[in-house]
């Protein structure tokens, strides 16, 4: 009797991308419906434009490079992609802002370097970034937390621009906590007197802490369920916990607590979704520590003197250039190989 | 590890040695599937039609045909005897005669077919004349004893078929400080070493006790799994039946692949093997329950190796089982010796689920590395998805036992780069499937790696025969220079003696001596020259001469004359 060839190991397998993305997106839905909570539906049409484009992209990428299409929009990558961008972006903004955003981080960071496993750059902050340099207005319209338009004005100012009656894009939208902080430091106030306005909640940004806390809730389940593995999130927090300790002990007026920096801006979200993008991030045991150490100190660094509210974006993408050194220098020691 | 009541501790033995175990890194826990196949004890399969046994069962260097078609052969004959140094003897599984001495289907990851002697067996199962058994070992010196295992034919039993005379033999450079007796199965579904434990553990101790005696190594182990109970009991029973003390069990955690020789060495001991290195190197031999078992059977008994117990398991099985099967039995007559296929049967493997390889044809022969035959059905193993790119997700890094970074690796055997495979270790990669199996991307990892090593080794062998014909080369040039050389080195010589030659015309004192030589030449010429015809003259004759003779004298030497 004749049989068929299989290579070895024979036993069925256990995992797939598709479930680590899925599972991924599952993390995500916590904080998102939080965000929406807190500044409006704006979030969620940002989720839905950036994934819309996303798939709309990759499928398009993946037909003109002869790749197959289906199978690998399957994989869910280029949904988590817009998922993590949209989420991202302030609620009042433009609807070209996702859109554009998206296509740049899925059509150049991610198809153009030769799709999934092959981007040097998280495509979600690639796209970011760009969005940021090019278009630093339209990325400020954050709405004053519970204090959104409904639904139906919230679209009728992303797609045409129009506000309800008597309605000014000034009086609506109002500068994250991490940007007020910075305006108001540079204008000589101390930590305790911007305090008083109110920006703040209980031990992070006011609404920022509640969406921190539930992203923080989605990663530690994918902790548990082995989608992401302790090194990046642990260094990274560590690391820009650390920082802040020390500058807030040198001078609380001047700095802000390790507390408010964890729970404010987009920390969370950086740490178990962002950072840990296994295809842009450093690959060994150690050097996860070191990249994500290096992520968290970055941020901080650009949060507390750069020239942008949020760093974690810049931070990421500078420690993806690191990651190929830095796995270099970090392979683990061999088996048999000195040491007893 | 257990402190059960079987451990016996004597003064001179380190007693934290075995105190507790280590861990290697990574490493899997798996469904074991063991049970499957230990319902019913270990049965015999009987004698086939047909023998087919190759010639390579082991590792190192094919043993050499010693008969040919049409000779009778009686069980435990040599067919084969070993060639070279590392090699091992085939023996005849049962009497009959040899058919044909010709390549057939082999067990082997590559499918092709391999040299191997074919008997039709006559059924009377006619045992040679054997020699004697040599029941008093421990009276006899290591090198009889080893040169008896050499002869019986005896490869580890365990799956990689190392010759075990030439393993042994390594304690000639290196003191022994412990003999590890693997009891752990290698892999899932795989039980048969569980059952030899439990039905034969005094033919292994005994096996140990010979080894021993070879190795004179402070300690023994014998190490089982964590679940086999049964097993545990038996060889304790049997250990303390002997009273050695120097001989303890050891109960190890099931995790795979525990049952590889480095990672049990790991775990019991907390010491490495080095990279390139034997266990041997550090003062540890590591010896396969089976393989006691066939040394046992060797020196006590006198057979040679010509059967082994395999597994028959899998779903594809009607009935699973563990067998005594003669080598050289097909595959298809063992499975049928277990009731034969299920309907659904989709493929056949030799070895378990992680390291063992698909064969295309059940008419391979059972070999000396044959321990367990998995047939099994699509619904238990379907057919790997395809291959996703790489997300660098680090799963294979974190159950990697040999501490690799499998998706760098990957990388580079993907694009061939094999100088920068082997900075990343490719040769220490056991081959072992956990990074495989964790695959999210479900890339068929191993193969990539076997593939990348198959490489090394063609451009490894390709480099040498370049390095033959280049230093040929030079060779070549170096002598053609040599010739020319010295040919130059004549010409100089012989034109420097012209020279010099020259030179002693020039000088005015050689030249003077010269024409003194020559004119003293010259007189003793004409000295010798005797005048003829001179007897009976007359005076007037003899006066004659005499003036003829001065005027002579006085035209040759003027010179002279005037003086």
């Amino acid at each position: 009797m004749d049989f068929k060839i299989y290579s070895s190991p024979h036993l069925p397998v256990t995992d797939n991308v598709p479930v680590m993305m899925q599972r991924v997106l599952i993390a995500m839905v916590p904080g998102t419906v939080c965000a929406a909570w807190v500044f409006g539906p704006g979030i969620l049409v940002n989720v839905l434009l950036a994934s819309i484009t996303a798939i709309a992209a990759e499928a398009g990428m993946l037909y003109l490079r002869n790749k197959p299409v289906v199978t690998t929009l399957f994989d869910g990558s280029a949904l988590l992609t817009g998922v993590l961008l949209g989420a991202a972006l302030p609620p009042l903004t433009p609807w070209w802002i996702p859109v554009t955003g998206c296509l740049f981080a899925i059509v150049v960071a991610k198809q153009l370097y030769g799709g999934i496993g092959y981007n040097p750059f998280n495509p979600a902050m690639a796209g970011f970034v760009v969005l940021i340099i090019s278009f630093p207005f339209e990325l400020t319209l954050w709405s004053a937390p519970h204090q959104s338009l409904g639904l139906l004005d919230t679209l009728r100012l992303m797609f045409m621009n129009t506000l309800p009656d008597g309605m000014t894009l000034d009086a609506l939208t109002m500068a994250t906590p991490m940007d007020n902080i910075k305006t108001h430091l540079g204008l000589n106030e101390t930590i305790t007197e911007i305090r008083g306005t109110g920006l703040f909640g209980n031990f992070g940004g006011s609404g920022w802490e509640a969406i921190n806390l539930w992203f923080l809730l989605g990663g530690l389940w994918l902790l548990k369920t082995r989608v992401i593995q302790w090194q990046i999130p642990v260094s990274m927090l560590g690391a820009m916990s650390c920082m802040a300790l020390v500058f807030y002990l040198s001078n609380p007026d001047t700095y802000t607590s390790p507390v408010f920096q964890l729970f404010s801006g987009a920390t969370m979200l950086g740490a178990f979704f962002i950072a840990t993008d296994p295809v842009s991030a450093s690959t060994t045991p150690r050097g996860r520590i070191i990249y994500g150490a290096g992520i968290g100190m970055l941020t901080y660094l650009i949060r507390t003197w750069g020239g942008f509210p949020e760093g974690i974006a810049f931070a990421v993408l500078l420690m993806n250039m690191a990651a190929p050194t830095i796995d270099y220098y970090t392979q683990p020691r061999v088996f048999g190989q000195g040491g007893d | 590890m257990d402190q059960g009541s079987n451990i016996y501790v004597t003064p001179e033995v380190d007693t934290d040695r075995f105190g507790h175990l280590h861990r290697f890194h990574g490493g899997l826990v798996l469904a074991g599937h063991h049970e499957l196949s230990m319902v019913l004890p270990i049965s015999n399969a009987g004698i086939p039609p047909l023998l087919v046994l190759p010639l390579q069962q082991h590792i190192g260097e094919t043993a050499e045909c010693l008969v040919k078609p049409g000779d009778h052969v009686y069980k435990g004959q040599l067919l084969a005897r070993a060639r070279g140094n590392v090699s091992a003897p085939v023996h005849a599984s049962s009497s009959g005669t040899v058919v044909a001495v010709e390549d057939r289907p082999y067990p082997h990851p590559s499918g092709i077919d391999n040299p191997a002697i074919v008997i039709e067996t006559d059924g009377r199962d006619e045992a040679a004349d054997s020699g004697n058994p040599m029941i008093a070992y421990h009276q006899m010196d290591r090198s009889r004893l080893l040169e008896r295992i050499r002869q019986s034919g005896i490869v580890g039993l365990g799956g990689a078929g190392f010759p075990t005379e030439v393993k042994l033999g390594s304690s000639t450079y290196h003191a022994i400080d412990l003999l590890v007796i693997n009891g752990v199965e290698c892999e899932p579904y795989i039980s048969c070493d569980n059952l030899l434990m439990q039905e034969r553990a005094g033919e292994i101790l005994e096996g140990v006790r010979i080894l021993q005696h070879i190795l004179q190594p402070r300690d023994c182990v014998i190490a089982v799994e964590d679940h086999m109970p049964a097993a545990e009991a038996a060889m304790r029973a049997a250990v303390s039946a002997t009273t050695d003390s120097r001989i303890e069990v050891i109960r190890v955690p099931a995790i795979y692949p525990t049952g590889g020789e480095r990672q049990l060495i790991r775990v019991v001991t907390g010491r490495e093997v080095p990279s390139q290195g034997l266990p041997a190197d550090i003062g540890i031999i590591c010896q396969n329950v089976g393989t006691a078992a066939a040394v046992y059977r060797a020196v006590i008994q006198n057979r040679p190796l010509i059967s082994r117990i395999v597994t028959v398991t899998g779903t594809g099985v009607v009935q699973p089982r563990n067998m005594e099967v003669l080598l050289g039995t097909s595959f298809a007559f063992a499975i049928d010796a277990c009731g034969g296929y299920t309907n659904d049967v989709d493929r056949l493997l030799m070895g378990g689920p992680m390291m063992g390889f698909a064969v295309h044809t059940d008419s391979v022969p059972v070999i000396k590395t044959s321990n367990c035959i998995l047939a099994v059905t699509r619904t238990e193993m379907p057919p790997p998805p395809p291959a996703l790119p790489c997300i660098r997700c680090g799963k294979c890094t974190s159950v990697c036992p040999a501490d690799l970074l499998p998706q760098q690796l990957y990388w580079y055997a993907r694009s061939g780069n094999l100088d920068a495979a082997q900075d990343y270790h490719l040769f220490d990669c056991i081959e072992c499937g956990c990074c495989a199996y964790v695959c999210p991307s479900h890339i068929p990892l191993v193969q990539y790696y076997r593939h990348a090593k198959e490489e090394v080794w063609v451009q490894e062998k390709q480099k040498k025969a370049a390095d033959i014909a280049r230093r040929r080369h030079a060779a070549r040039l170096e002598r053609l220079e040599r010739i020319q050389r010295e040919r130059a080195a004549r010409h100089t010589r012989k034109k420097e003696t012209l020279a010099a030659a020259g030179n002693d015309r020039e000088d005015p004192k050689k030249a003077a001596i010269q024409a003194a030589l020559e004119r003293v030449r010259r007189k003793k010429e004409l000295a010798d020259i005797a005048p003829q015809n001179v007897e009976g003259l007359t005076p007037e004759q003899e006066r004659k001469i005499r003036e003829v003779d001065a005027r002579r004298q006085k035209q040759s030497s003027p010179g002279e004359a005037d003086n």
